[in-house]
């Protein structure tokens, strides 16, 4: 096959170009430049697409006697993710960009292209494998390793996408393997550091770079019943389940802590309560998708797992399509669920499918759920 | 087999000058010692010197040797103007009084004449003056007279392309300096891309500096030369020793004397070696020509182009998915556009000619060699309508993916 590795200039994107070289396939190295103003140099392990990680990703590919070349997708990235990215804050939600950038950067524009000029596949460095059931179809599944796995990130790929996705490391059994690989192979990237956080908020800092991106006005903090116990200065750069950065002067009648429950960026109000309140026990949302083959009746419930963050643990869970959502209850209930993130459903290791999540439905009777901020469905929360 | 058209980027060493350049590297003494050795060192780099002066009509104390283009065109244009803003002995310091600021600049210039002016406007106090070009990419001449009519007295220097790096067109250079000569202003012309291509005469130019560079004749990389008339006077850029005229810097002998076996080369060889690439390049112009949704951009006017450049821009597509499917073909060519860390952008040059940013993007740079074949362009020619076809597929890099959901 013709296979385009794409090379971030870190050491997983460059063993698993290494591999799909060393499967017997016609391997073309590209680095995705999503900056048109790329920082020159690293600074500690965070951020990504500066002019040492493109010559990182070269020297990997001269290595390895791929030819290399770097494609320009600033302006699909700037539109599609980082803009995205704002607009989800602006809305009151909590966006995963990683998934955005894989589901119309790496597996959409770039695929395309790609497919265009006369490759096959996409192999990237996430750990995730694609297994190939008895009808030939092809499956999204967790990394042998799951403390690196990577297909919750990957759980936006359709099916349509998959066909040309390839996942060299799904089945390395660790990371360590990988850099020992890089290491026996003579990548000069073998010991860089991982890159954490998101790419284009090196620092970390997102409120820093929401700030200069969003209107913030002051605005009220309130409780579930409305009485008003401080001021924000800008509701959109509030996530449900944040607890830091409320600035409460005084604390509540049990001291217990307080936490962002709800963010209405429409009156510009912050919701607060007892972590208690957090809890959700159904999570829906209409823009979802399937990884592959979808179930036979979706109308019909079935049993699965859900997963709403990158990290987080699996739950028990049964899914289901109504009404054109995508609704997902959980036996016990979740913590820290917003609307914006991501709510990925497995069986298995198989990744089944993903919603973006508009609603949520409380675990605790009698309180308002985290409503459909926003929701272009017009869908509202239950009970 | 890969078949090199990108002669404009670099130009293959050619053996006659790598044999002259290894032989001289072993050589002991620095050129500037005062014992026999060092004189031995100094002839050959002063032999050197000789050629690249002979090679373009000038004298040899004219020739300042650099360390590249870049550094030459940096010292013609910085130098110039520090010594025509400040009064002789005065230092910069902020606030500071200059004698004369502007700077006279066409829109397509290469970037090492960008980034140098604009950095002495950022920096050091310069006014630019950007001259429009025209659709060809040559110099508006009444542009041009129009501000150094309204720049009077202030204006410290024009300098130009002597042709033009990404779409060859040759500019008028004598009617830039008799324009020029007319306000008492000095011309820095950046003959980089020209040289060896088209004969140049720095004296009958009457320009006060001219840079060429050895690699894109079949030099080394690593050497250069700002031709500076006896008239002219910059001020150094680097500082330790005054070896030469303008610049300090122990003097590259063994470079020198390849430089100068390069020059020499094209110079004898260069009725023949234009004419060659001129059937070449109109071999090629005829066959993109017949490319649906292709454009040749530059002059087509044998007389404006330089012989070996032909450039062309394609509907539709994108440059680096061009590129990549003729690298892949066996064909190297250039989108003839700067790149800052391998970022392809839209070419300022075609922006200046009037391009839009998607037109611009589709560009393509084929620059021939003294060794490039017919065969050779025929190769690229039956290539081309299918790599066309197929980047066309993939379309801009702005446009939205319909995969995902």
């Amino acid at each position: 096959m013709r296979v385009l590795a794409a090379m971030s200039g870190g050491v997983d994107s460059a063993v698993a170009a290494a591999r799909a070289v060393e499967a017997g396939h016609d391997v073309v190295g590209v680095h995705l430049a999503l900056s048109r103003n790329p920082g020159t140099l690293r600074t500690g392990s965070r951020g990504c697409c500066t002019i040492e990680d493109s010559m990182d990703a070269r020297r990997a590919a001269t290595l390895l006697g791929i030819p290399f070349y770097v494609w320009d997708f600033s302006e699909r990235f700037k539109a599609d993710v980082m803009d995205d990215f704002v607009a989800e804050y602006a809305a009151g939600r909590t966006p995963n960009p990683c998934m955005r950038c894989n589901e119309k950067i790496k597996f959409a524009a770039v695929l395309e292209k790609a497919l265009a000029l006369g490759f096959d596949a996409v192999a990237t460095g996430h750990y995730a494998n694609i297994d190939v059931d008895a009808d030939g179809h092809r499956e999204l599944h967790r990394a042998a390793d799951w403390a690196k796995d990577q297909s919750y990130v990957l759980g936006v790929l359709t099916r349509e996408q998959l066909a040309h996705a390839m996942f060299p490391l799904g089945a390395t059994p660790s990371k360590a393997e990988v850099r020992a690989e890089a290491a026996a192979r003579g990548l000069t990237v073998a010991q860089k550091p991982d890159s954490h956080d998101i790419c284009f908020i090196p620092d970390g800092d997102t409120r820093g770079f929401l700030a200069g991106r969003l209107d913030a006005a002051d605005g009220a903090i309130l409780d579930r019943d409305g009485r008003r116990l401080g001021t924000h200065a800008g509701a959109a750069a509030f996530t449900v389940g944040q607890r830091k950065g409320l600035n409460i002067g005084f604390p509540t009648d049990d001291g217990t802590p307080r936490f962002v429950l709800e963010v209405r960026p429409l009156s510009n109000e912050v919701i607060v309560g007892p972590r208690d309140a957090l809890a959700v026990i159904e999570v829906a949302g209409s823009r979802f998708s399937w990884a592959g083959e979808p179930p036979l009746d979706p109308s019909t419930a079935w049993a699965c797992e859900v997963q709403v963050r990158a990290h987080a643990d699996p739950v028990v869970a049964t899914a289901v399509v109504r009404d054109g959502e995508l609704v997902i209850s959980v036996q016990q209930p979740i913590m820290g669920v917003a609307p914006g993130q991501t709510a990925v459903v497995y069986v298995g290791t198989r990744v089944l499918g993903q919603c973006t999540i508009d609603r949520t439905v409380s675990a605790v009777p009698g309180l308002s759920a985290v409503p459909a901020t926003a929701s272009a469905a017009g869908v509202h929360a239950a009970g | 087999m890969t078949i090199y058209l990108d002669h404009a980027a670099t130009s293959p060493l050619r053996p006659e000058v790598l044999a002259a350049y290894v032989s001289a590297l072993p050589l002991v003494g620095n050129p500037s010692s005062l014992h026999g050795q060092g004189q031995l060192a100094r002839e050959l780099l002063e032999q050197g010197r000789d050629r690249v002066a002979a090679s373009l009509g000038a004298d040899t104390v004219e020739v300042v040797l650099t360390g590249g283009g870049t550094e030459a065109v940096n010292l013609g244009i910085k130098g110039l103007w520090w010594a025509r803003a400040l009064e002789r002995g005065e230092t910069f310091r902020p606030g500071r009084r200059l004698r004369r600021t502007r700077i006279i600049v066409p829109q397509a210039e290469h970037h090492a004449t960008i980034d140098s002016v604009e950095w002495l406007a950022e920096q050091q106090g310069a006014v630019l003056d950007w001259i429009e070009v025209d659709e060809l990419g040559r110099i508006r001449i009444d542009a041009l007279e129009a501000a150094l009519a309204i720049g009077g007295d202030d204006v410290a220097l024009v300098t130009a392309l002597f042709a033009n790096n990404e779409v060859g067109t040759i500019n008028p250079v004598t009617q830039i300096v008799q324009a020029a000569a007319r306000y008492g202003v000095p011309v820095h012309l950046d003959a980089i891309a020209a040289y060896g291509s088209i004969p140049i005469d720095f004296h009958a130019t009457g320009a006060a500096a001219l840079s060429v560079s050895a690699h894109k004749i079949g030099g080394p990389v690593g050497v250069g030369a700002l031709l500076l008339a006896r008239s002219a006077s910059v001020e150094p850029l680097l500082h330790g020793g005054n070896q030469q005229r303008g610049r300090s810097g122990t003097q590259d002998a063994a470079g020198a004397a390849a430089f100068g076996v390069a020059a020499e080369l094209v110079t004898l060889r260069l009725p023949e070696h234009a004419a060659h690439l001129s059937q070449l390049r109109d071999r090629l112009i005829d066959g993109i020509r017949g490319i649906p949704g292709a454009t040749l951009r530059g002059d087509l006017d044998p007389d404006g182009r330089l012989p070996g450049n032909v450039h062309a821009t394609f509907a539709g597509c994108e440059g680096d998915s061009l590129l990549f499917l003729l690298d892949v073909a066996g064909f190297s060519v250039s989108t003839g556009s700067a790149c800052q860390a391998g970022v392809p952008e839209a070419s300022h040059v075609l922006l200046a000619m009037g391009l839009s940013e998607a037109d611009a993007r589709g560009a393509l740079r084929f620059t021939l060699g003294p060794d490039t074949t017919a065969a050779e362009i025929d190769g690229v020619l039956a290539v081309l309508p299918e790599v066309v076809e197929r980047a066309r597929s993939a379309g801009l890099a702005e446009r939205k993916p319909t995969l995902g959901h």
